[in-house]
């Protein structure tokens, strides 16, 4: 079952009078529970694919089906919904709330659902990334990898159907990016979640069992493993 | 369905590690609202006081008054006292001193004040003066000048009297009527023996009454009313005078809330650029929450929860600040006010603070707090599109509306007029507007024309104005409004008296000798001849008063609907006309034609002073019939003159033609002119000796109390422009302290790339120097554009420009800045780079 799919997305923007195409006529779906990468050069257009697939974004044409909604039809607070519901993200920047803790930080998107365990549910994250005793501590005190894991933390709570990931390891050291990388593949395993990486790192996106190579906003190929 | 209980918890995790920054934009309303709530509780108070001393107001239950002698007026009877007061203006001579001045002499016979006293020092001054014999009671300003000591005698008209006490408070007055008017009681039964009271002189007569207590004086007076319609009498009653009063001090607490609203309303503009600087940082944050599924207007929710917290503690301290300043205030208002004013809390201004202040924290943090419906939570992934102008946005421009409708709304319920409402947000409009445009036009000038082979420490600081979110605009318009409130006064202050004592350069008349009698015209005329002084002019003075305009007299006009009749005033007031067959330089003719001649029996056509002309309704041909002395004179409205009243001259509001009144009994003034201060000191005195009931006006005096008058009136004004200046200092702390941790990053940079502390240093004075140079100059040319409009088009002066003092103005401005800068900036410049780095900075 198709959990994703895209049909000749374009995404243009206009600068001054010039007309930039970004995508140009991308076209591909994912299942449910694959894993699969994104590559491609420097504005090859990768992260206006992950935006659009993710309804960060809305496609100048195209259309895009997520999880069964057809993203084009639906406005931002709807788009919104749909994010809350069915998308985590993990940011190669961690993008933590500043002025809230890392346990609130996880907790948000189980708020979001008003989850009444929040907390707890919250807490036992935390406990799987490693980080419980650091539940109080705010995004500046804590290193760049734990700031990663409280993210990968809350990218996870709400269950997502699918989990984008843009450059995760982008930020960290050797070392603290293969921690991650490990973290987020069991955690993915564990929770049957699909999975969209976005990376230069070529080596990341082979423990995927998909990849897709894009460059001139064009996919130039898609490899199965 | 937005869910309230989860974004107020949202708001509340936000706002713990936001709390100083975010007290930091509601301390810029905190002045506005501390200046509305005072002024608000203090004019509340007073209503209070004034009803509550109302009969110490007008010291008794009924005053009638006169130009003429009262006579028996019917309701002495019913009266348990009643007491005499003939009062007019003379000069007074202190001859231990030499000295002689024009005061106010009030002749007293009886008790009054019946309520409240006549305080004196000694307090046994008031029982010694109405047990009898020649003494009199001085007002305390008038012994100060000429340095008089109890047991001095004051030569009042021919007699002596001898002084017993010195005057400190006479119910209902004020001190700024004891600067004016210094007033001189003596005893009602000697003033026949001073000689003062001839024709001409104009005398006021009051009988004051005391009713038993209970008595309903409206209704006792009833009978009455009509006859002394008729005869010109103008009856007081306690109930009058608390209206009043209370309507006078009701319009003066109106316009100083004003003057605070606008010290509400920089502190607003400081509040809309914090929080720009606050929404500016918070994008990120936005975006992420908009990607984690958050709908934009729950966003938005949690933002305005915060500002909403801090605008409730905002009015809150504000408030209570307020009501603790209120205490000080009966010492700042002490010249102007009538009574003995109480203090304590108003909780209708305590009320109106708190919803003031919330209201206008949420109105213009909103302006840019609406931005973040827009973050697209694509920011997430490419922050650069986080931030979004909202030109277009509707949403915008219904909050800019609602800022307008709040200004004219506001200033609407202080005036009570649309035009003035109007004319107030128009004028708020235009000031902001230029200040805005200052701003703007400066930092697209520095970013344009910057020169790249100008000294980098300049270059730098220079740049520096207009850095992402900097708030050069919101300090510009800020310390320029308070800068202009200060320097305006000052200016026009300055040229108010400039204008006086230059009078005496021009070859203008500096003396002027009126209530001369004219059978003592030729003496005097050859007393100012024989001191080699000239005759400048010499005009007669008629006394009369009006009949009937267009026929309609005052009884008639008394039944006619509000927008048909005239002014009461106009069938009650003494006119004081005179006639001549041309104008004088300070004259000019508008409309019409001036008749120089006239003859009884023919059609007499008369010239009124424009302002006075069409302020009541007259037009060109209007048939006015004067009474003069008895004798009915019918004329015609010729010609509108406007008339410059800021000369030592005579001026008229009514001027015959020659050959109409010479035959009238009259007085006359003479105008001349003294070249030194010797000149007319002796002058005065001589005259006064010889010519007790000649009144003197020299330009010393007036100057004298010009000076003192504007002196009082400036310390209440420079009051309430500190809260102008005081938002503007507290707008500028916080800019600095919101963008420290920008200034770190620039800092720690320009070090880590080799620059020394000194340099860094020296850059950061010079953007203080800069922006404090740029406030302070904006605020002090939008004062010499108000000092020129109020200048030429209120006070008829001629506009010069007050470089000097503008100098020093621009000085002290510049200099806070740069020491309130510095004293923020110490700790950035010697802050480690490690902890910027780490974000803790």
């Amino acid at each position: 079952m198709s959990i994703l799919d895209l049909q000749n997305v374009s995404k243009t923007y206009q600068s001054g009078s010039r007309k930039l195409t970004v995508l140009d006529q991308v076209t591909f779906s994912i299942q449910a529970g694959e894993t699969i990468a994104i590559v491609g050069p420097s504005g090859s257009g990768k992260t206006t694919l992950l935006g659009l697939c993710a309804g960060l974004d809305s496609s100048s044409t195209g259309s895009v089906v997520l999880n069964g909604e057809a993203l084009e039809n639906l406005n931002e607070d709807q788009r919104a919904a749909v994010r809350s519901r069915d998308v985590g993200f993990i940011f190669q920047n961690f993008q933590l709330l500043s002025t809230l803790t890392a346990l609130e930080n996880v907790m948000v998107p189980l708020e979001l659902k008003k989850r009444k365990d929040a907390k707890e549910k919250a807490m036992d994250l935390l406990d799987k990334v490693g980080l419980k005793d650091r539940a109080t501590h705010y995004p500046t005190q804590l290193s760049g990898g734990e700031q990663q894991r409280v993210s990968i933390a809350r990218a996870f709570a709400n269950a997502p159907k699918i989990l984008f990931a843009d450059e995760p390891t982008g930020n960290l050291d050797t070392e603290t990016g293969t921690m991650i990388e490990n973290l987020i593949f069991d955690l993915n395993k564990e929770q049957g979640t699909t999975l969209v990486l976005v990376t230069h790192d070529l080596e990341l996106a082979a423990k995927t069992q998909r990849i897709v190579h894009i460059k001139g906003g064009k996919i130039q190929e898609d490899t199965h493993a | 369905m937005p869910d309230f209980a989860w974004i107020l918890k949202m708001a509340l995790r936000d706002f713990r590690k936001n709390l100083s920054r975010l007290l930091l934009f509601v301390s810029s309303i905190v002045v506005g609202i501390v200046a509305l709530v005072a002024i608000s509780s203090f004019g509340e108070n007073l209503v209070k006081d004034i009803d509550n001393q109302a009969k110490e107001l007008l010291g008794a239950d009924l005053v009638l008054e006169n130009n003429k002698p009262l006579g028996d007026i019917g309701l002495d009877s019913l009266a348990v006292a009643t007491a005499s007061e003939v009062n007019f203006a003379s000069m007074v001579a202190f001859p231990k001193s030499d000295a002689s001045r024009l005061t106010q002499v009030r002749a007293l016979e009886g008790n009054f004040p019946f309520y409240g006293k006549l305080e004196t020092i000694p307090a046994a001054g008031e029982k010694s003066f109405r047990s009898g014999g020649k003494k009199a009671l001085v007002e305390k300003a008038l012994m100060a000048q000429f340095g008089a000591q109890i047991g001095d005698s004051i030569k009042v008209g021919a007699l002596s009297f001898q002084i017993v006490g010195e005057l400190q408070k006479v119910p209902g007055q004020t001190g700024i009527t004891a600067s004016v008017a210094p007033a001189v009681y003596i005893p009602l039964g000697y003033l026949q023996e001073t000689g003062l009271v001839q024709y001409g002189s104009r005398v006021e007569y009051n009988r004051y009454l005391q009713f038993a207590p209970g008595a309903d004086v409206a209704k006792l007076i009833k009978p009455y009313e009509a006859l002394w319609e008729l005869e010109r009498i103008d009856a007081d009653t306690v109930e009058d005078r608390k209206q009043s009063t209370g309507r006078s001090f009701g319009n003066l607490s109106n316009f100083l809330s004003l003057v605070a609203f606008i010290a509400l309303l920089l502190g607003c503009v400081g509040v809309a650029s914090a929080v720009n600087v606050f929404v500016k940082e918070k994008l990120a944050s936005v975006a992420v929450l908009r990607c984690l599924g958050v709908a934009s207007l729950d966003v938005l929710l949690i933002y305005l929860l915060e500002i909403v917290g801090m605008g409730f503690i905002g009015a809150a301290i504000g408030s209570i600040l307020g009501t603790l300043l209120q205490f000080a205030l009966p010492l700042v208002f002490a010249d102007f006010l009538p009574v003995e004013v109480t203090v304590g809390v108003s909780w209708k201004s305590v009320g109106f603070g708190m919803v003031t202040g919330l209201f206008v924290s949420i109105l213009f943090a909103l302006l840019p707090l609406l931005k973040v419906r827009k973050v697209s939570p694509m920011a997430t992934l490419r922050p650069e599109t986080a931030d979004t102008t909202l030109l277009k946005d509707p949403a915008r421009w219904a909050v800019l509306v609602g800022i307008l409708l709040f200004i004219f709304g506001f200033s609407f319920y202080l005036l009570g007029k649309v035009t003035w409402a109007l004319g107030f947000t128009a004028f708020v409009l235009i000031a902001f507007g230029i200040l805005w445009g200052v701003g703007t036009g400066l930092m697209w000038a520095v970013r344009k024309f910057l020169p790249l082979s100008l000294n980098y420490p300049w270059r730098q600081a220079l740049s520096n104005l207009y850095r992402p979110n900097n708030q050069t605009i919101s300090l510009i318009a800020t310390i320029g409004l308070g800068t202009a409130m200060i320097s305006t006064l000052f200016f026009l202050q300055n040229q108010l008296l400039q204008e006086a004592k230059f009078a005496d350069k021009k070859d203008q008349p500096n003396m002027l000798l009126f209530d001369i009698q004219t059978a003592q015209l030729d003496q005097v005329r050859e007393k100012v001849t024989g001191q080699k002084m000239p005759i400048l002019q010499e005009v007669p003075i008629v006394t009369m008063q009006l009949n009937t305009i267009n026929g309609v007299d005052k009884k008639a006009n008394e039944k006619l609907p509000e927008e048909k009749n005239y002014s009461r005033w106009l069938y009650n007031r003494e006119f004081r006309v005179t006639y001549r067959d041309s104008l004088i330089s300070s004259e000019q003719l508008t409309d019409g034609a001036l008749i120089p001649k006239g003859a009884r029996g023919d059609s007499i056509f008369v010239s009124f002073e424009k302002g006075f002309g069409e302020g009541n309704g007259f037009k060109i041909g209007d048939e006015v019939e004067f009474n003069v002395q008895g004798r009915p004179i019918k004329t015609y409205i010729g010609s509108f003159r406007e008339v410059k009243f800021n000369q030592v001259s005579t001026n008229f509001l009514v001027l015959f033609p020659d050959g109409v009144l010479e035959e009238a009994p009259k007085f006359h003034v003479i105008i001349t002119k003294t070249s030194t201060d010797k000149q007319a000191a002796e002058m005065q005195t001589e005259m006064v000796r010889e010519f007790p009931n000649i009144s003197i006006i020299n330009l010393g005096t007036i100057v004298e109390t010009l000076e003192e008058i504007l002196r009082k009136i400036s310390f209440v004004i420079q009051f309430m422009a500190f809260f102008s200046i005081a938002t503007g200092i507290l707008v500028l702390i916080s800019s600095l302290i919101i963008s420290k941790y920008q200034r770190m990053r620039e800092s720690i940079l320009l070090r880590t790339l080799g620059a020394s502390s000194a340099l860094v240093r020296q850059i950061n004075t010079l953007e203080y120097f800069f922006l404090g140079s740029l406030a302070s100059l904006s605020g002090i040319l939008l004062s010499f554009l108000a000092t020129f409009l109020l200048g030429r088009f209120v006070f008829q002066l001629n506009f010069s420009l007050a470089w000097k003092e503008g100098f020093v103005i621009y000085l002290v401005i510049t200099l806070l800045t740069i020491v309130l800068g510095w004293l923020n900036g110490r700790k950035i410049i010697n802050q480690p780079p490690m902890e910027i780095l780490r974000g803790n900075g």
